[in-house]
């Protein structure tokens, strides 16, 4: 159970990702207070999903994974993002 | 010894690799209750409006950033271990379960607030209340409740983690648990990242 070869995050890293999370975080707060109507829970998931990716790429190392992994990544999300769209076709047309 | 060596190199890979298998089905766990509340939005925007506002965005705001900080102090307790300064790591680890203390005392409050309004599954109140209303609120139970659940599981697993630093059998050359314990925790901040613009932010 050794581990080789893996990235090692410096401090200074760990405390520059925090605090862009924490700008998205006001960001999306403040935000949330300008009428935009529909666009109103699109924005705030924009936010999220920047600030997920923020996390997946530098909080768990996946920028340094190898590609097997990061494919894998990708196409759990992508198959959710069809899951999300399947279950709307099938709710508004059937 | 050479072989040795080389068997645990690919150890370390697929153990990793398995974490990250499992933290997938806690997507689609907890995706699933995603996909409910954005069927149930669409259906009932104007009762999802209203309960909406029950909720406190300042303690949602405040479980956030305790959560995203909690995140930073995982990962550089990761990053101290690989530096070989076990001391360190566990501080981070320490200050780490601190604020997912901090996470369950704000949760207590804030739960127990909605308790002290009858805002419960199946209570009195609940059921005089329209029928998105009902589920928003069963949808915030759950989904907090599942989350907290996750919390609680993670600060186990990082206690552990923080015991075996100690006893020296999580060390620089070994730590396949603590990252994949690390994995856990931030698996836990990325479904609050979520879940806070869902419920609390968007009215």
């Amino acid at each position: 159970m050794k581990n080789h070869d893996n990235h090692i995050s410096s401090d200074t890293t760990n405390w520059t990702v925090l605090l862009v999370l924490l700008i998205l975080t006001t960001i999306s707060i403040l935000a949330i207070k300008i009428h935009l109507g529909a666009f109103t829970v699109a924005m705030a998931l924009i936010l999220a999903s920047i600030k997920v990716t923020i996390v997946l790429t530098y909080f768990m190392h996946l920028k340094f994974e190898n590609t097997l992994l990061k494919l894998m990544v990708g196409g759990v999300f992508l198959l959710f993002a069809v899951v999300i769209a399947i279950t709307f076709i099938d709710y508004y047309f059937r | 010894m050479s072989t040795t060596e080389h068997s645990e190199f690919i150890d370390s890979d697929t153990g990793k690799m398995g974490m990250w298998l499992f933290l997938f089905t806690e997507l689609f766990l907890f995706g699933g209750l995603f996909i409910v509340y954005a069927v149930m939005r669409s259906k009932y925007a104007a009762d999802f409006h209203h309960a909406a506002l029950e909720l406190n965005a300042f303690v949602g705001a405040t479980n956030t950033v305790v959560l995203l900080v909690s995140s930073m102090t995982v990962a550089m307790s990761l990053t101290a271990i690989q530096q070989k300064r076990g001391g360190k790591a566990m501080g981070l680890l320490f200050i780490t379960l601190l604020l997912a203390g901090v996470f369950m005392v704000n949760k207590y409050f804030e739960w127990g607030h909605k308790f002290s309004l009858h805002l419960y599954p199946g209570s009195d109140v609940m059921q005089t209340l329209p029928h998105g209303e009902i589920m928003f609120f069963g949808l915030y139970f759950m989904m907090t409740g599942l989350h907290l659940l996750h919390v609680i599981i993670g600060g186990v697993l990082l206690t552990v983690v923080l015991f075996k630093i100690n006893s020296g059998k999580i060390n620089s050359e070994h730590y396949l648990l603590q990252e994949n314990g690390a994995l856990y925790w931030h698996l836990v901040d990325l479904i609050w990242i979520f879940l806070f613009p869902l419920l609390y932010l968007i009215t």
